[in-house]
């Protein structure tokens, strides 16, 4: 049993179901951030969490309360939406101990809690001033400082930098990180930014249409995608997906891949168990930073394979030169060091690493189970 | 280094402007013609206006006219002057315009913060009142004044005023509070306050715009109605039937002057409050109806 548990939980909106059977067991201290498309979910299940959406079927349970039906104030969790939702008529002090005083606390504890929070948060000089008169991220704070006062058993975010400029969100995202580092508190975070969810969370939970499509540390959402959709969603740019064919030869099982000429290529798979799957096609899943030229390859993989190739465009991205080929009759991406030098139209030596490869079922779109 | 304009509006000649400028002066002496005519005649004795001086300021200025609309003229039978009438007024419109934009606030934030199943046919079934003629309903509200026993009182009028501005004063709210953003109401529902306190402490402070323009228009047409004042009025008759009654009296002499003051005697209010609470006006209009 976690500290919040998601057990078996479904939402219908009349007819319709919009969440299948969600379960999740988060514990104590963990940082669980659900990711997805717009219209997964996600959301849904975080206001049901919250308690602003009913509970079709299932339960949720807050340190082993079950809080179905329970009014939101009385779950002991905080909330920090997207849009801030901070009162525009009341000051900064104010929007921060609006929770206490509706929840009784005396003026003296919530002029402490305040002055604690305000610290933390670096918005001491803010006190006074109206939400109006604030910053996005002065008012990203303030909200964060609303929940913190709180000092609530579980913190929900609601997709809280996408009203951010991207500079301010890489500086508010380490923020947060950092935030969590030194309170050790529970958060559930949601977001579609599957950057955001790689770096904050210590477990992933990838959702789409209504179903967890994995859950997992973020390495292994990353590495081992349960199927194409988290494969796809997660990773910038998207991981290669290639038609390929499994040939045994010398008793490993080997991916056969055609060429941008249509030659056909072979890489060695690492995974012994994919021979069972001789002859027949699967899709290879490999991502960009796995393809490489042969002097930045990972020298401490133990599976790199050698592939020619030619480009077909090259984009400098400044830290990385991103190019273009062609594999298995479409467009792949590898990501190369910044100062290789590569030209469109050019044919040269890849280095491939096949130990971070993964192979689907083209039928299931499930990843292929290897040992 | 005044090479950079601020200006982005159409640019004009001074000839143009000069034109527009008297053009907008003439439209406005126009508008206030009557104000003067009768600011004029209520200060002249009542043989100046009958001599046919009608445009003329006053020969002899006089305040009498308006102390006798004020406080003796003949209202009806009795010579008491309008001042009981006003009295009459001002008791029913305060507590008529208060509840009803008070109930229409609360409508507003239920219809839109707090929805449920068919709420946007019970607010269209509000709108539709907004379409009633005043005609179709004094019979049915004749009756229903009598089974309470509030008719011919001034309770009565606030009444009947409330039901009938509660179908505006809904819909300026409820177009309002649309635009009032539910993750706020959500916030405060997690911070743990209830119905009324969400009211009073997140949605009443930021209502001003929208609580001008529901006074100001439930406080002209209640002030101004004469209608259901005459119906159901008895003998708390408000200002307007009051005025009628003064201007309409078909015998003795037509006292003019004293019209003339009565009339803007019954005007005042209205008149004070565009006047006070008038720029707010149209701002909370454009807010209530357009973002809606």
């Amino acid at each position: 049993m976690g500290f919040l548990d998601i057990r078996n939980v479904t939402k219908s909106y009349g007819n319709v179901e919009v969440l299948h059977r969600v379960d999740i067991a988060v514990e104590e201290g963990e940082f669980l951030v659900l990711v997805g498309p717009s219209g997964c979910g996600k959301s849904t299940l975080l206001n049901m969490i919250a308690g602003l959406e009913g509970i079709t079927g299932g339960e949720i349970a807050i340190k082993g309360h079950v809080v179905n039906g329970v009014h939101p104030s009385r779950r002991n969790i905080a909330m920090v939406f997207q849009s801030y939702a901070l009162y525009p008529n009341m000051t900064v002090a104010q929007n921060m101990t609006f929770g206490l005083e509706m929840h009784g606390v005396p003026k003296p504890e919530r002029e402490r809690a305040l002055a604690d929070v305000a610290k933390l948060l670096q918005i001491d000089h803010l006190l006074d001033r109206k939400p109006g008169q604030l910053s996005g991220g002065q008012r990203q704070r303030v909200a964060m400082g609303r929940a913190l006062v709180r000092d609530p058993d579980v913190f929900l975010f609601d997709e809280p930098l996408s009203n951010l400029d991207a500079k301010l969100r890489v500086d508010m995202r380490t923020e947060i990180k950092k935030l969590h580092q030194k309170l050790k508190t529970t958060i559930v975070y949601v977001t579609h930014d599957q950057i955001e969810a790689m770096t904050l969370s210590t477990r992933i939970a990838v959702m789409n249409k209504g179903y967890v499509q994995q859950l997992g540390t973020p390495k292994e959402i990353y590495d081992t995608p349960a199927n194409l959709f988290v494969a796809t969603f997660m990773g910038s740019p998207a991981m290669n997906i290639i038609p390929a064919r499994v040939v045994v030869q010398d008793g490993t099982p080997h991916a056969s891949v055609t060429d941008a000429d249509g030659r056909p290529r072979l890489l060695r798979f690492s995974q012994g168990s994919l021979a069972a799957w001789d002859g027949r096609d699967i899709l290879l899943g490999i991502r960009p930073e796995a393809i490489t030229d042969p002097e930045g390859a990972d020298r401490k993989s133990s599976n790199i394979q050698a592939l020619t190739n030619r480009v077909t465009v090259t984009e400098p991205a400044g830290s990385d030169t991103f190019v273009t080929m062609a594999l298995g009759g479409q467009d792949a991406i590898a990501r190369m060091r910044a100062d290789a030098s590569v030209a469109a139209g050019q044919t040269y030596d890849f280095a491939v690493n096949m130990e971070k490869a993964v192979a689907f079922d083209p039928k299931t779109e499930q990843r292929i189970a290897s040992d | 280094m005044s090479a950079v304009t601020q200006d982005t509006a159409v640019s004009m000649g001074r000839v143009t402007r000069a034109l527009i400028y008297l053009l907008l002066l003439l439209f406005a002496l126009f508008y206030l013609l009557p104000l003067y005519v009768m600011g004029v005649n209520s200060v002249k004795p009542l043989a100046e206006i009958t001599g046919g001086n009608m445009m003329a300021l006053p020969e002899v200025w006089t305040l009498d006219p308006w102390r006798s609309a004020w406080s003796t003229a003949q209202i009806g039978v009795e010579p008491t002057g309008l001042k009981p009438y006003f009295l009459n007024s001002i008791l029913m419109v305060v507590p008529a315009v208060v509840i009803s934009t008070i109930m229409g606030a609360l409508n507003g934030y239920i219809l839109t913060k707090w929805r449920f199943r068919g709420d946007t046919w019970v607010f269209g079934l509000m709108l539709f009142s907004c379409f009633i003629p005043f005609q179709i309903v004094l019979i049915p509200m004749a009756v229903v004044l009598g089974k309470l026993g509030l008719a011919g009182s001034v309770p009565g009028l606030v009444l009947v005023h409330v039901v009938y501005g509660i179908g505006f004063t809904t819909l300026y709210f409820r177009n309002y509070y649309a635009t009032f953003p539910t993750e706020l109401v959500r916030a405060a529902q997690i911070d743990g306050a209830g119905f009324f306190q969400i009211f009073w402490r997140i949605l009443l402070p930021v209502s001003g715009p929208i609580a001008v323009v529901s006074i100001i228009w439930q406080f002209t047409n209640i002030w101004n109605d004469f209608l259901f004042g005459a119906s159901f009025g008895g003998t708390n008759q408000p200002m307007t039937v009051a005025l009628n009654n003064l201007v309409q009296s078909s015998t003795g002499v037509k006292e003019y002057n004293v019209h003339f003051a009565g009339a803007i005697l019954a005007a005042l209010p209205t008149l004070l409050v565009y006047i006070v609470a008038g720029r707010y006006f149209v701002r909370g209009l454009m807010a209530g109806s357009v973002k809606g």
